[in-house]
């Protein structure tokens, strides 16, 4: 990064011998050197930044499924119309409590658990638990979607399971499908935590612990005051990818209730498909979408900051 | 898995306790790990759960949502191993997904050189701009992909999904690409360089066959996020003889009055097998776990 003067006279520069056999001009031989990245370059630009910049003109227009004939620009109705629109704000709520529910609390905390509980297990168990836990992740959105939706059913294995210990059962889809597919989202996606956590972890200076430990702490204290400050850096990452993550699913909600009962798991996603399919409304839907990017974007570059793009 | 294999010998140590003798120390060390392993033995049985009832499932006529054992009869798999319900939506798959994934990889090895060998005042701005959109949910994009794909009739088209899947992997595979471009020592480039080899040469002769590593560990993540992509598929492909297996699972499950969950489950195992014979060989050859870690920790 400190380097980043001349782009031509690059490190090849240096070399005496090699200029004779470069007669370019420098700023072709810049161009050329950076040909390798057009195909890409293309391709994003086409496929990601066109429909990112749709997406920011068709949020202002009242674009119908129908077709773009009877498209006009609207200023920010559809926005003015989002905030005023009940269902809208249940979805934030809905989106806000998926995320926090799934992610922040849930696979953050049970990852980070298992990590820890993990470094201090006996082999075997240690290798059972992660293979359990990464098979849930490494099956597909839908398979996934559709064993949570078997387990939280109500004649499921969870309410045999809970009928086993003689606790109070329910039909779980019904009368508290957000935490059925939160709680679906946290078995899905633990495997993602655990594993950032374990690398985490297994950086920690075992001095560092240890000298924690004669000088008295408890297990307890060494992990609230020792390992976790020093794992904070990875806390966060992994915080602001799981929540990337987290904002986007739609499979598994989706094949679990489709939104429903009535609009009870209706996160953003789904909010947002439901307006521009089922009601044909391409523009509120794309308003939509573009609220969600934008929050996207804001998580986005808190988590670039987070990382330093080393030696660029 | 990215655990570190020296034993542990820390403790769990009750705050009251003050003696400090090695032999009460050791029984205590060896009490919380019995407790650590129980603990964590009845979580993933608790875990394992779902996934037994789909295996226990797909081996019963007459499967219901109970988890029970029943007489074991592979009819299920029988009955979904027909052209119409596995082959052509696996096969679907496999040319959306192996298709999307060689393209990525491919303009994510091209990409990747000049980012990670030579200087520029763009490289910086680029490297951000790459980071930032693998953070982008492309779900909230698929809207506007979609009037995008309408306009210019793109709609129902198996190789236009195929590259907006490329696309959408692309960030992800060239960020990953270039971290292991950079584990290459350039010395070795030089060398060929002064033989008179280009800067293409240059990459396929002695680059990639010194990064194999890292190319199999994107072509396979890649694959896998793929492979499970519902979205994608859901919004751009109409035609059922087009779509991958990930759509057809849902419309398997939705579609059905009296779905039969046996059938469903026995395709569910079959749609699921290549991913997860796939992250296994990641993990076992390669320490995939370790791999990814590393490179999202930058």
């Amino acid at each position: 990064m400190t380097s980043s003067v001349a782009p031509a006279a690059g490190r090849r520069g240096a070399g005496g011998g090699k200029a004779e056999r470069t007669p370019l001009p420098a700023s072709l031989a810049a161009l050329l050197r950076g040909l390798p990245l057009l195909p890409a370059v293309v391709l994003l630009a086409v496929f990601l930044a066109g429909p990112i910049g749709y997406c920011i003109y068709y949020a202002f227009t009242d674009m119908q499924l129908t077709g773009a004939s009877g498209t006009h620009f609207t200023g920010l109705h559809n926005f003015t119309r989002a905030f005023g629109d009940s269902d809208f704000t249940n979805a934030v709520e809905l989106t806000l409590l998926f995320v926090v529910g799934s992610a922040v609390i849930g696979q953050n905390t049970l990852g980070l658990a298992l990590a820890v509980l993990m470094e201090k297990a006996s082999k075997p168990v240690r290798s059972l638990t992660s293979t359990v836990v990464i098979s849930a992740w490494v099956l597909p959105e839908v398979v996934a979607g559709y064993l949570m939706y078997a387990f939280f059913y109500q004649e499921g294995s969870l309410n045999a399971i809970l009928h086993f210990l003689h606790l109070p059962q329910q039909n779980w889809l019904y009368t508290l499908p957000i935490l059925a597919v939160c709680l679906a989202n946290v078995w899905r996606g633990t495997a993602f935590s655990m594993l950032v956590f374990s690398a985490a972890l297994s950086d920690v200076p075992r001095e560092l612990v240890e000298a924690a430990e004669v000088d008295g702490a408890n297990a307890w204290q060494r992990l609230w005051r020792v390992t976790l400050p020093v794992i904070r850096r990875s806390i966060l990452t992994n915080l602001m990818l799981i929540t990337l993550q987290t904002l986007s699913v739609f499979g598994l909600i989706y094949t679990m209730t489709r939104g429903g009962p009535g609009n009870k798991t209706e996160t953003l996603p789904i909010f947002m498909y439901q307006q521009a399919f089922q009601n044909s409304l391409i523009g509120y839907g794309t308003a939509i979408a573009l609220v969600l990017l934008v929050v996207g974007a804001l998580f986005s570059v808190v988590y670039i900051r987070l990382l330093k793009v080393e030696d660029a | 898995m990215a655990v570190t294999d020296s034993p542990r010998m820390a403790a769990a140590r009750p705050a009251a306790s003050r003696d400090r003798t090695g032999r009460s120390r050791r029984s205590r060390v060896r009490a919380s790990r019995g407790t650590i392993n129980v603990v964590l033995l009845l979580f993933s049985v608790l875990y394992l759960v779902p996934l037994l009832w789909m295996v226990l499932a797909s081996f019963n006529a007459h499967a219901s949502f109970k988890l029970n054992v029943p007489s074991p009869t592979t009819a299920n798999f029988h009955h979904v191993l027909t052209y119409d319900t596995t082959f052509r939506p696996m096969l679907n798959g496999l040319l959306l997904c192996g298709g999307g994934t060689l393209v990525c990889v491919v303009c994510s090895i091209l990409a990747a050189y000049p980012l990670s060998r030579f200087r520029s005042r763009l490289r910086r701005p680029f490297l951000y701009t790459i980071l930032f959109t693998t953070g982008l949910p492309i779900t909230a994009v698929m809207i506007p992909v979609y009037s995008m794909f309408v306009q210019v009739n793109l709609i129902d088209s198996m190789p236009a999904t195929t590259l907006f899947l490329a696309a959408s992997a692309l960030p992800f595979g060239i960020w990953l690409m270039k971290n292991f471009m950079d584990g290459v020592p350039v010395v070795l480039e030089e060398a060929a360089r002064i033989d008179g080899a280009n800067s293409m040469q240059v990459l396929w002769r002695i680059v990639l066959p010194l990064m194999w590593p890292g190319v199999i560990v994107v072509t396979i993540f890649t694959f896998i996020s793929m492979w499970g992509n519902f979205f994608v598929p859901f919004i751009l492909l109409l035609s059922p003889e087009k779509l991958p297996a990930s759509v057809s699972v849902f419309n398997f499950l939705s579609a059905h009055d009296q779905t039969q969950y046996g059938q469903l489950s026995a395709f569910s195992i079959l749609y699921s097998i290549p991913v997860v014979m796939l992250y296994l060989i990641l993990a076992r050859r390669l320490g995939g776990g370790f791999a990814l870690g590393g490179a999202l920790k930058g």
